[in-house]
C-alpha cells in the first residue's frame, strides 16, 4: 500500500494536495482513501493531510503511523515538535522536503533512517500574496511523480476533477505548477515503494500501563493561572511577519493594536511594539494601518536579519 | 457505474437525496455540518427538490423534525455529540410519537473536557430513547443504510425513527471511493413514502403527544416501542435482502469477517472495525484463528444472530468507543448480558475500552488484545477492563499537566498562584 503524509501548514492546501493525489490514484485504478486531519481551523498552524493507495479493498484507517512517503510543504515546519513530520519514518521512508538547503545537509541535520529528497518547487510563490495556495498542486504534482504510477494526463485530470469551484485562470496555474513539480521530481519516478502491513507473527508489545487514580485537584481539566497560553509560541505559525517602519508611525497606537486579533501588538511609549512570540503574521494590522507604517516581511528574510544582527 | 471520492459526510448526503427527502430541518456542529451544507447547495441550486429550515437549536431542530414527520411527509436531520444530547429530551419524544424519520449522527467525544475527534459516548447516550441505530465503518456503507433506514423507519408495522452513525474525521471527512446507485434504483428501493395513519393536518385535526395518568395506558405504549423495536430485526433482515437483490450489498444485522473457523473474535462497532479487519488479516497470516463481528443494527439489538455467531468460540475481545463511567465499556455489557447462559456461550469476554477522543488503536493494540484474551481463555478467568493507553501517552499528560500547573502527588510543579 502506499502511505503518503503531506505536511503544510493550514492555508497551504495539504487538504487539496491529498485530495488532487486522492483522486489521481483513483482515475489511475486504485483503491484509495485521503483525509486531512487538523485540529479547530488554524490557519498557519501546522496541519497534515494523508492518502493510503492500492490495487485492493483498503481496511486501514486514520492517521498514517508508517509512512512510505513524506512530503512538506515548507521547511521552516520541521523543526516544530507539534508539526510531527518526523513521526513514524522508517527505513523505507522517502522524506522530500521544499527547502532551499540540499538533501545531504537535512539527512545529517534530521539523522533521517530513509531516503530524503529535497528541492525548492515553491519559492516563486512563497513571496507573492497569495502564492501559499498553490503549495497543494505543487506537492501532489510531485508525489505523483515519486510514486512513479500515476502518469500526467491522470494528474491533470485530478486537478480539474478537485477544481471545479474555481476559474478557468486558477485551475491552469494549477496545473502549470503540478506540472512543473511532477517533471522535476520524474528523475526520482517509482522511488516510492508500496509498503506491507504490520506483522503479527512478531511485533512490538504496546506499552499499555493502567492509568493512576489522581486527586481531583489534578485530574480535572482544569488549566491553573492566568496566561499559560503565552506559552504556547504561536508566532511558529507565522511564515511573513509585519514589521513597524518607526519613521512612518505617527504613534497613535490604538489602530494596530485594537484591530490585532491575538493581542500582539502593545503600545509602549506612545509606540506600538509587535509580540512576535505571538504574532501569526495575519498582515491585518498592515491594512488598517492609516499611515501605511507596517510592511510585510518574509519570514526567513527576517530570521536572516535577526541572525545577522 | 458511477463511483466517485466521496467524504462520509457527503455520503449521507448522497443518501438523503437519493431517498428524496422532503424536508430538513438543521442546526450546525463539527464534525457534521458538511452534510447539511451540501443538502443546502443542492437545494439552492434546484437538483433536489426539498425544504430546508435552519432552527435555533438541536432541541428545536428535532421537534421540527418529528412536527414534519407527523403531517407526513419524508424527513432528514442530522447533529453530532452536543447536539444529540441537546436534542435528546426529543429523541424519546418523537419515539414515542412513532413518527418515521432519518437522524444522522456523526460521532464525536462528549465534553467536557470538549473534543472534536470520535468515539460512541454520544450516539449511546441515545440507545435507550426508542430510535433504532444502525452503525457505519465505511463511507459506503452510509450512503447505503439511509436507503435501507427510511425503509425501516417508515414500514408500517415499525413506524420509528432510524439513527443512522458514522464516525467523526475517521468517516465524516475521509473520502473513499463510493458507489452512487441510480436515482431511478434509488427510488424505486426506497419506494415512495404512505404515510398511512401519519397525517397530521389542519383538516384533520389528531391529538399527538397525548398524556396518560395511570401505569396501564403508559406501560402499553412504552412497550409496544420495544416489541415495535423488536420487530424491526425480522423487517430489517427482509430490507437488506431487498438491499442485496437491486444493489448487490449485503448488510446483515452483524457483519461476521473472517469468522468461520475462528476460536477467538473481536467484536466492535464503527468505522475502527475496518482497522479490526485489516488485524484479522495479519493474525490469521500469522496463524491465529480469529474473526471480527460488527454489529451494525444496535438497536434493536441483534440478540439471536448474535448467540448463533458466537456459540462454540474460545472467547471474544468487545472493544468499545466509549466508558460508561462507574461501569466500563457498554457494548461489553451488551454482549454478556446477551450471551449469559446461552448454549456454547464463550467462557470469557474480555472487555478493552480504546479509542477515546478519536485516540488511534495501532495495530499492535489488537494484536497484544488477541494475546491477552488467548491468555484469559487458557486460565478461563474473565479478565479486568483495559483501557488502551501507554506510557508514552501518561508521560505526555504529564507535561501538559505540568504546562496547566496541576499539582501532581509525585512530585510534579507545585505553584502558588
Amino acid at each position: 500500500m502506499y502511505r503518503i503524509r503531506f505536511h503544510g501548514r493550514g492555508g497551504q492546501g495539504m487538504k487539496m494536495a491529498s485530495h488532487i493525489l486522492g483522486t489521481a490514484f483513483f482515475l489511475a485504478g486504485f483503491e484509495v482513501q485521503d483525509a486531512p486531519r487538523f485540529g479547530a481551523e488554524r490557519r498557519g498552524a501546522p496541519i497534515f493531510a494523508y492518502v493510503r493507495a492500492q490495487r485492493d479493498p483498503i481496511k486501514e484507517r486514520g492517521i498514517i503511523s508508517h509512512p512510505g512517503l513524506i512530503l512538506v510543504a515548507d521547511e521552516s515546519l520541521v523543526p516544530m515538535p507539534a508539526a510531527g513530520i518526523l513521526d513514524g519514518v522508517e527505513k523505507s521512508s522517502v522524506l522530500f522536503l521544499n527547502s532551499r538547503e540540499d538533501a545531504a545537509t537535512w539527512k545529517k541535520r534530521l539523522n533521517f533512517p530513509g531516503k530524503i529528497l529535497a528541492m525548492d518547487l515553491i519559492g516563486a510563490d512563497l513571496n507573492v500574496p497569495g502564492g501559499q495556495r498553490f503549495f497543494g498542486a505543487i506537492c501532489a504534482g510531485a508525489a505523483a511523480a515519486l510514486v512513479g504510477v500515476i502518469p500526467e494526463d491522470i494528474l491533470l485530470q485530478a486537478i480539474e476533477a478537485e477544481l471545479t469551484h474555481v476559474e478557468a485562470e486558477v485551475i491552469r496555474e494549477n496545473k502549470t505548477r503540478a506540472l512543473a513539480a511532477f517533471q522535476a521530481m520524474m528523475e526520482y519516478s517509482g522511488i516510492v515503494k508500496e509498503g506491507g502491513g504490520r506483522q503479527a507473527a512478531k511485533f512490538k508489545k504496546p506499552e499499555w500501563i493502567e492509568v493512576p487514580f489522581d486527586e481531583a485537584g489534578v485530574s480535572a481539566p482544569a488549566i491553573h493561572g492566568s496566561r499559560t497560553s503565552e506559552l504556547m509560541k504561536t508566532g511558529a505559525w507565522r511564515l511573513r511577519r509585519p514589521v513597524i517602519n518607526t519613521s512612518r508611525c505617527k504613534g497613535c497606537w490604538w489602530v494596530c493594536s485594537t484591530f490585532c486579533p491575538d493581542s500582539a501588538i502593545v503600545a509602549k511609549d506612545g509606540r506600538p511594539h509587535i509580540d512576535y512570540d505571538h504574532c501569526k503574521g495575519c498582515m491585518i494590522c498592515m491594512v488598517q494601518c492609516s499611515a501605511h507604517a507596517i510592511t510585510l516581511v518574509n519570514e526567513y528574510e527576517a530570521e536572516e536579519a535577526d541572525k545577522s544582527e | 457505474m458511477n463511483k466517485q471520492m466521496l467524504t462520509g459526510n457527503v455520503a449521507a448526503a448522497w443518501g438523503a437525496r437519493l431517498a428524496g427527502i422532503d424536508y430538513l430541518p438543521a442546526f450546525p456542529i463539527s464534525p457534521q455540518t458538511e452534510i447539511i451544507e451540501t443538502v443546502a447547495e443542492w437545494i439552492d441550486t434546484g437538483v433536489m427538490d426539498a425544504t430546508m429550515t435552519t432552527l435555533d437549536s438541536e432541541h428545536s431542530m428535532l421537534t421540527a423534525a418529528g412536527g414534519a414527520a407527523a403531517t407526513g411527509v419524508r424527513v432528514f436531520t442530522a447533529t453530532s455529540s452536543q447536539g444529540l444530547l441537546y436534542g435528546m429530551e426529543m429523541m424519546y419524544a418523537l419515539a414515542g410519537w412513532r413518527v418515521p424519520l432519518v437522524l444522522i449522527n456523526v460521532s464525536r467525544g462528549l465534553g467536557a473536557p470538549i473534543t472534536l475527534e470520535p468515539d460512541h459516548n454520544d450516539v449511546l447516550a441515545a440507545r435507550d430513547s426508542g430510535f433504532l441505530q444502525l452503525h457505519c465503518s465505511t463511507c459506503q456503507e452510509i450512503l447505503d443504510s439511509i436507503l435501507i433506514a427510511f425503509r425501516l423507519a417508515e414500514d408500517k408495522r415499525i413506524r420509528l425513527p432510524v439513527l443512522v452513525n458514522l464516525d467523526g474525521f475517521y468517516l465524516s471527512y475521509t473520502r473513499e471511493p463510493v458507489i452512487i446507485p441510480e436515482p431511478k434504483e434509488a427510488r424505486d428501493f426506497v419506494g415512495p413514502y404512505d404515510p398511512g395513519t401519519v397525517r397530521f393536518k389542519a383538516d384533520a385535526p389528531i391529538s399527538e403527544a397525548v398524556a396518560v395518568l395511570g401505569g396501564e395506558a403508559y406501560s402499553y405504549f412504552r412497550y409496544e416501542v420495544q416489541v415495535a423495536a423488536r420487530k424491526a430485526l425480522e423487517v430489517y433482515e427482509e430490507i437488506a435482502a431487498e438491499f442485496q437483490a437491486a444493489f448487490g450489498r449485503s448488510y446483515d444485522k452483524i457483519d461476521a469477517y473472517r469468522a468461520d473457523g475462528a476460536e477467538y473474535l473481536f467484536l466492535m462497532i464503527g468505522s475502527f472495525a475496518t482497522k479490526a479487519m485489516d488485524a484479522v488479516d495479519q493474525l490469521r497470516a500469522a496463524g491465529w484463528k480469529i474473526g471480527l463481528l460488527r454489529p451494525r443494527l444496535l438497536r434493536p439489538f441483534p440478540d439471536r444472530d448474535l448467540r448463533i455467531l458466537a456459540a462454540g468460540r474460545k472467547g471474544i475481545a468487545v472493544v468499545d468507543q466509549n466508558l460508561s463511567f462507574g461501569r466500563g465499556g457498554i457494548l461489553h455489557t451488551e454482549v454478556t448480558s446477551s450471551l449469559y447462559g446461552q448454549p456454547g456461550a464463550p467462557p470469557v469476554i474480555a472487555g478493552f475500552v480504546g479509542g477515546l477522543g478519536g485516540r488511534d488503536i495501532a495495530a499492535e493494540e489488537f494484536y497484544q488484545m488477541a494475546e491477552d484474551l488467548k491468555k484469559a481463555c487458557r486460565k478461563g478467568v474473565q479478565p479486568p477492563m483495559r483501557l488502551l493507553y501507554t506510557a508514552g501517552e501518561l508521560t505526555a499528560m504529564r507535561k501538559l499537566q505540568t504546562i496547566a500547573h496541576a499539582v501532581r502527588p509525585e512530585g510534579g510543579r507545585d505553584e502558588k498562584h
